[in-house]
């Protein structure tokens, strides 16, 4: 078994020793075991420290993950908080950051006594997600009660749906980013079924007490379950990227990972190339961001790999393992003890959640454009994938895109003013776009004032700085700060006229053949007409004047 | 409202109801905003709720006192109110034993006039069979006929909260001011509350066969082995009373009728062991001084619980469990079924069905404490309503000779869903002509002291 599993090694002995999370400690190999047939293979030893060599630099291409026979098989669930303004089954208002239990009532603390009643919008929001995952609706689903002991959940079971989702069977279309490669992936959802949240703890700095704060208990999630399609950290992550596009897309959470709004627990094995088994998989949790997601994911694989490869692949056990962001690696939380029975049963509490036809296609029609359908559409625009990719990334910015074209605007003019200037301009002030003060319909002003020659490109950036923090619009700019493109030809020949009189010196050496002294002039013009000559105008004059007597 | 808003109301001629200012005692199981409700258990000592219970809350709106909180059976988990944490309740018709349970304490407490009326609650008998031990009125409702909110769910695919009269008129009083639609229960229905007083004719407006053309069905597997005899000649002379005010007897067989009794408690106990989980000191109740969190739960609930109540959860958590769940759980659903399916084919052929409530009258204190199954099997007569979720009225309907004083014996009158309006009916006009019994306990007859 142990010679066959290991094939792949032998084929390619060379380029393994290229993996890059292997190159550190090329320095010094490790002889590790002779498989039953005798032939010995050189294998590192274990990573060393991570931190100093992290598995997959940021920004760089890791399209190769280098498994040289070996195939990981990753599976993600991912919880998503709704943002319904009640919790799922009682009328508390949620917010993140309230004081500690001051959402709460007799229903969400499980007092006696107390009934669940279910909030439609949680059916609403599920359908929403649902269809947009392509998933089939179930007509009639139902919840179930899976039951544990934790301080957090107050009823000492959660109530959730265990054999009848609401939404299952669907797929999720990907774009990889480019600079990891690219390429189109479609990865299987499982299922998607609605739940409540649990409580937080607290713990005291001094570790003797620990207290509970129920305001999050009851707080409808959707758990999506994906089939186990991805096999790199990039794809595992481009998918959770894709379901955080997908819920703030149909408003149905705000997707934030860090107030935990969108949680994903990944479970990762992996196997032979060309074995149908899957290896014994390990759940890795905490990571709360998407880089996090595939660095994690990444060490994860290399670190099973690493054991199959040393024939300690009995040490991979089913386990929950932590990620740690500091270290740069992911260490055993809990081991799992058979497996967990939440004894889960119907929840007699609650009716059958029964659905019609009419209710799936209202909503169905009342779905916006999806990001893969926007995706395909910018793609057909001529638009590069790196363009669609970023503006399709955000929905209020792929909106504000649209507008702009809507206005007259090219798109790819209007494309890199929005990826560049506008993005810049956000990033720097962690604003979003909703949050500027320029509107599409002067975007597309800008544009089109400086492709018909009124503005120059670089004043058209001032402009777009004005409208940005202040508004307004673009010819009221213009008129108002005088930064209509000078294309007179004579009012330009004036001002070189004007530069060239004033520096005799720098003429003279141009004219002994330090040509480079151009770039001087026309810096020297340019500011004299405080920047409103056109350019090339500019130029061809210049050039002319100083040839001239030559 | 309290007895003094009462009181100035009624000084102000305002009508505030048919139960304005009548004491009404409320099962310990049923919170009341500004009362201990424990449930019976000890785990809940001292805990007062923040709310109160939908059906209380209806009450006190219709101007009716809550007078006081009524012993139980421990989270309803019992038949004779001894399995109470804190008290034993006695029957008030022979001291020496029970009143019956769960609701044992405001059975006790109407048929000792200690009160007009009590709420109760019923998972598998337990509003029903008290009521028969201590000769009084006792109503099941149909299931989600009255709202469950406030009730300390013990398996809540089956409870249902339920009244308590010294008359089916003064029960159905009762019944029509808690029935009803709530938002706050989702199992709550929304089918028409009719106006159950309305239709209950007085004696002398009564014809000589007043129930002429009632199909009146006497289910054989309840007058059989293991019932006793003079429960059994009562339950026959009744059904040949209502022979006499016309209506149309027959047998009636529930084929499934035995499965039901291991089904209700596989069943009861698997949604218990879920409802109870609540209870764990972290938040309410007693918690236990503890090292770390395993024996914070363990020790809470182990000094919480008593007997009856673990050995339950035990039970239901075993019929749940990983490997189990088909056999048991799964198994009893389909009984439940089945069952169902007997009620609905026997109602089709007739109006109602009769049974015992009990297969005996009350039996000593401490007779079957150490009996549990002997214990289950006097719930016999009751368990397959709760299953089928149907009404289910109980009427005193004779006595049975039990040493120094004769003890009481209810009549089950089970209907359709919905008909609890029929089932008050034929109480009544059954109540009304029952010659030659008093229900009222000795004590309350005779100089004796009041218990």
């Amino acid at each position: 078994m142990a010679s066959l599993r290991f094939l792949g090694f032998r084929a390619t002995p060379s380029s393994f020793l290229h993996h890059p999370s292997l190159t550190a400690i090329r320095a010094s190999p490790l002889l590790l075991f002779a498989s039953s047939s005798d032939r010995i293979l050189t294998v590192q030893s274990p990573p060393a420290t991570p931190k100093e060599k992290p598995i997959h630099p940021s920004n760089k291409k890791v399209a190769d993950p280098g498994l040289h026979g070996f195939e990981a098989i990753i599976g993600i669930e991912t919880h998503v908080q709704l943002s319904t303004i009640t919790k799922a089954f009682c009328s508390c208002p949620y917010s993140y950051g309230a004081q500690p239990n001051t959402t709460i009532c007799p229903v969400c603390m499980g007092l006696p006594g107390t009934l669940p009643v279910l909030n439609s919008k949680v059916v609403e929001f599920a359908v929403r997600l649902g269809l947009a995952l392509n998933c089939s609706i179930s007509m009639s689903s139902k919840f179930d009660r899976k039951q544990y002991f934790y301080p957090d959940l107050p009823k000492g079971y959660q109530i959730s749906q265990f054999d009848v989702p609401i939404a299952s069977r669907g797929f999720v279309d990907v774009d990889l980013p480019v600079e990891f490669g690219g390429g189109h992936r479609r990865f299987g959802i499982t299922r998607v079924h609605m739940e409540e949240d649990a409580g937080k703890l607290m713990h005291s700095d001094s570790g003797s007490c620990s207290q509970v704060d129920l305001n999050r208990a009851g707080v409808p999630l959707l758990e999506i379950v994906s089939e186990p399609d991805m096999r790199t950290g990039i794809e595992a992550a481009e998918y959770a990227a894709e379901i955080q596009r997908m819920v703030r897309y149909l408003s149905v959470s705000n997707g934030n990972m860090q107030e935990g709004s969108l949680r994903c627990d990944v479970n990762v094995s992996v196997r032979p190339v060309g074995q149908v088994e899957f290896g014994t998989k390990v759940e890795i949790k905490n990571m709360n961001s998407f880089s996090a997601m595939s660095r994690a994911i990444d060490f994860e694989i290399s670190r099973q790999v690493l054991l199959h490869s040393q024939g300690q692949s009995d040490q991979i056990v089913q386990e929950t393992r932590l990620w740690e962001e500091g270290a740069q690696k992911t260490v055993t939380m809990r081991k799992k003890e058979g497996l967990a029975d939440y004894r889960y049963f119907p929840e007699p509490d609650l009716p059958e959640v029964v659905l019609s036809e009419e209710y799936i296609d209202q909503i169905r029609k009342s779905l916006p454009e999806l990001p893969e359908a926007k995706r395909r559409r910018y793609e057909n625009m001529g638009l590069s994938m790196q363009d669609v990719l970023f503006l399709a990334n955000d929905n209020y910015v792929a909106d504000f895109f649209d507008d702009t074209i809507k206005k007259g605007a090219d798109a790819k003019l209007a494309a890199n003013w929005i990826m560049g200037d506008v993005a810049a301009y956000l990033k720097n002030e962690r604003l979003s776009i909703n949050d500027i003060k320029l509107s599409p319909q002067e975007l597309a002003e800008l544009i089109a004032s400086i492709k018909n020659g009124t503005i120059s490109g670089k004043i058209g950036k001032e402009i777009l700085v004005e409208l940005i923090t202040k508004g307004g619009t673009v010819k009221a700019v213009i008129e108002e700060k005088d930064l209509v493109q000078i294309v007179d030809p004579a009012a330009i020949e004036a001002l070189i006229d004007k530069v060239i009189a004033a520096n005799p010196k720098q003429l003279q050496q141009y004219r002994g053949g330090k040509t480079k002294l151009q770039g001087f002039f026309a810096g020297q013009v340019m500011k004299e007409s405080k920047g409103k000559a056109n350019p090339m105008l500019l130029n061809k004059i210049l050039t002319e004047k100083l040839n001239a007597e030559n | 409202m309290d007895a003094e808003n009462v009181d100035r109301a009624v000084e102000r001629g305002e009508d505030l109801g048919p139960l304005m200012g009548v004491l009404i005692g409320v099962k310990d199981n049923i919170c009341t905003v500004d009362m201990p409700s424990t449930g019976g258990s000890r785990i809940l000592e001292g805990y007062r709720p923040a709310f109160d219970a939908t059906a209380v809350k209806r009450l006190r709106e219709n101007g009716a006192i809550i007078v006081g909180k009524t012993n139980m059976d421990e989270f309803g988990m019992g038949s004779s109110t001894e399995g109470s944490a804190f008290q034993v309740t006695t029957n008030p018709w022979d001291v020496s034993r029970v009143p019956g349970g769960s609701s044992g304490g405001s059975a006790a407490a109407v048929s000792a006039r200690q009160c007009v009326v009590s709420l109760g609650s019923d998972t598998g008998g337990s509003v029903r069979q008290p009521a028969a031990f201590c000769g009084v009125v006792g109503m099941k409702p149909t299931y989600g006929r009255v709202s469950r909110y406030g009730l300390m769910a013990y398996a809540s695919s089956l409870d249902v909260i339920g009244c308590f009269g010294s008359s089916v008129t003064d029960t159905a009083i009762l019944l029509k001011t808690i029935s009803g639609h709530d938002r706050f229960d989702s199992t709550s229905s929304k089918h028409d509350v009719p106006n159950y007083v309305a239709d209950l004719a007085s004696l002398d407006c009564l014809e000589s066969k007043p129930l002429t053309g009632l199909r009146v069905g006497v289910i054989q597997e309840t007058l059989g082995e293991g019932v006793d005899r003079g429960v059994i000649s009562a339950v026959n002379a009744a059904a040949s009373h209502l022979e006499c005010l016309g209506s149309v007897v027959t047998e009636v067989s529930l084929p499934s009728f035995d499965l039901g009794l291991p089904a209700y408690y596989i069943l009861a106990s698997s949604e218990a062991s879920s409802n109870l989980s609540r209870y764990d000191g972290v938040r309410y109740g007693s918690q236990v001084a503890a090292d770390e969190l395993g024996s914070l739960y363990g020790d809470s609930r182990a000094k919480g619980f008593g007997g009856e109540v673990k050995m339950r959860i035990l039970m239901g958590t075993y019929a749940l469990s990983a490997g189990y769940y088909d056999a048991y759980y799964k198994r009893a659903q389909q009984v439940r079924t089945l069952v169902q399916k007997s009620f609905k084919d026997a109602l089709e052929k007739n109006d109602i069905l009769i049974s015992p409530a009990a297969p005996s009258v009350a039996y000593k204190i401490g007779e079957k404490t150490n009996d549990p199954l002997a214990m289950y099997a006097g719930d016999i007569m009751t368990v397959n309503v709760n299953l089928a979720g149907l009404p289910a009225l109980v009427v005193p309907c004779g006595f049975v000779e039990g040493g120094s004083t004769s003890l009481p014996v209810g009549l089950q009158i089970i209907g359709p869903a919905f008909t609890e309006e029929k089932l008050l009916r034929v109480g009544h006009v059954f109540e009304q002509t029952l010659q030659n019994h008093t229900f009222v306990p000795p004590v309350l007859s005779e100089d004796a002291p009041l218990i």
